[in-house]
């Protein structure tokens, strides 16, 4: 087998791991689809009513869907490194770090089991722009680009989680942290609100946030007349461009987890 | 040329110096036991001989491979077995053995096989489908050591195999440990703090103490260098290794040693 093929031999073998363990116990990913319902149903109702966010032609409930779906997945990935913080205070960790396994081929088979998470978690919210009338895009091409989207945005998140996770080394600081992080990364974003309508210095920081291009890639595939601010290509190059980044400062850093 | 030999192998933290320039030799087919009170340095040692932790200085050769000039190649010379329970509680004895078969190079025509063969030769065969959180402590470390084996490393760490079980189990574990050394000729160094597991299994014994590997030889040979031939081992180990005294993260490795004997038992 070449170098490449075992690498992604390796990486499938985590998610494989992942998948059994999402099957064997699905409570964790439907409890998740409660928040985003609730901001579909309250938040996003009243602001509809409201008026108070112009979102051009879009109705609100269309413009806000992909953000909610970009939210839902980040909330579960910004927590995705608290698994390894588990696996370390077993002795899991300790165990693959020491087998002939690229550390990189591990941190990649994370990020793609988050990517799976990710597009499972957003059938939820799909079903729920459904059920709320949001004017979903069906063409197969555009489903396909909100998948790169769900799954690119996912494995950045998870991995960015997982840096933190090395860099802090317990659950207590861990879980503080990620509560800080959520809030400020979904707020400085387009996810409920159109850049334009943000202070300068805000404008700034949401155009440096890869939820921004997750968000912004959604938006021009997942709803019927969706449009973006950026470009397919900016959108997917930030995305995969942060990813890739992340993955090979997560894999430098996964070692000294253990220690 | 010895499988393993650590040459002035040193490694401080912050505030100690965890191992400190021991320099030891392990030959081909040999159980090395390593001993010393909590906070010797044993635990460290470990971590730096697997490539978990990189040496301050000096260095080691196992299997011909330099610890910090090529980890990787010493990676897949090696099996692992840590102190904590390392199988995944929510996969069955098979999935696990199936999952470190991918990750430690096992030719993909051979995962089945090797993995059956492991199951047997723990005697995990009828529990093979159960998940591994509803067995034993014996039954979890039997696991663990099975899947250290499936790529047939040459040399094998075991960091306190024996922790937390009842005598039975204990009795169990080292038998397959021993099956293991007769069939596969894997040579094994261990960490415990059952002098009679070292007395009876161990074909060579090293005390560590503050990060020096203080004394070194069969436990007749321990016994002789103590001034007293007829000491038991126990009596050896107080000797040399004096009397208690309190050691920085006395409390943290207390609790983690507890927390694993309440996981296995």
């Amino acid at each position: 087998m070449t170098l490449v093929g075992r690498f992604f031999m390796k990486a499938f073998a985590i998610v494989e791991v992942e998948m059994i363990k999402i099957r064997r116990d699905p409570t964790e990913i439907l409890s998740r689809a409660i928040q985003p319902a609730l901001w579909m149903l309250v938040f996003g109702q009243v602001m509809q009513h409201a008026k108070a966010i112009q979102t051009g032609k879009l109705a609100y409930m269309d413009f806000m869907a992909p953000g909610i779906l970009a939210q839902s997945v980040l909330f579960t990935s910004i927590f995705y490194g608290l698994s390894a913080i588990w696996e370390r205070d077993l002795g899991i960790l300790q165990k693959y770090l020491v087998s002939p396994t690229p550390r990189s081929a591990l941190v990649t088979g994370k990020a793609i089991s988050a990517g799976i998470r990710g597009l499972i978690q957003s059938l939820f919210v799909y079903a729920l722009s459904l059920a709320l009338g949001v004017q979903l895009n069906w063409n197969p091409v555009s489903l396909l680009g909100g998948m790169v989207a769900i799954v690119l945005g996912a494995a950045f998140f998870s991995t960015f989680s997982l840096i933190i996770a090395c860099i802090v080394k317990s659950r207590e600081r861990f879980m503080g942290i990620g509560q800080v992080l959520t809030m400020p990364l979904f707020f400085a974003s387009n996810a409920i609100y159109p850049i334009s309508m943000m202070p300068t210095w805000l404008q700034v920081i949401s155009k440096v946030n890869p939820l921004t291009y997750q968000v912004d890639l959604l938006r021009s595939t997942m709803i019927v007349g969706g449009t973006q601010a950026f470009s397919l290509g900016v959108d997917i190059a930030v995305l995969f461009g942060a990813t890739i980044v992340a993955i090979l400062i997560a894999a430098r850093l996964y070692p000294g987890l253990a220690s | 040329m010895s499988l393993l030999e650590t040459h002035s192998l040193t490694c401080a933290f912050d505030d100690l110096i965890a191992v400190d320039h021991v320099t030891f030799n392990v030959e081909k087919t040999e159980v090395f036991g390593l001993v010393g009170p909590n906070g010797a340095g044993k635990s460290t040692m470990i971590k730096v001989l697997t490539t978990l932790r990189r040496p301050t200085s000096g260095t080691a050769i196992i299997c011909g491979h330099d610890i910090t000039q090529n980890p990787a190649a010493v990676r897949s010379m090696i099996g692992y077995v840590p102190q904590m329970v390392s199988a995944d509680g929510d996969l069955t004895a098979r999935e696990n053995l199936m999952l470190y078969s991918k990750l430690v190079d096992v030719p993909s025509g051979e995962r089945k096989s090797r993995t059956l063969e492991a199951l047997e030769f723990m005697n995990l065969a009828d529990v093979a489908d159960k998940r591994v959180r509803q067995f034993s402590g014996g039954m979890i470390r039997r696991l663990e050591i099975a899947q250290s084996m499936l790529h047939r490393p040459a040399m094998l760490f075991l960091d306190e195999p024996t922790v937390g079980l009842d005598p039975v189990a204990r009795a169990s574990v080292w038998e397959h440990i021993m099956q293991l050394r007769d069939t596969y000729q894997t040579t094994i160094l261990l960490t415990t703090h059952m002098m009679e597991e070292v007395e009876n299994l161990c074909t060579k014994i090293g005390i560590m103490n503050h990060g020096k590997m203080i004394a070194i030889g069969t436990a007749s040979d321990l016994k002789t260098a103590s001034g007293n031939p007829d000491a038991t081992l126990d009596e050896v180990f107080i000797k040399f290794a004096g009397a208690e005294q309190a050691t920085p993260g006395g409390f943290e490795q207390a609790a983690r040693s507890r927390r694993t004997a309440r996981r296995l038992g």
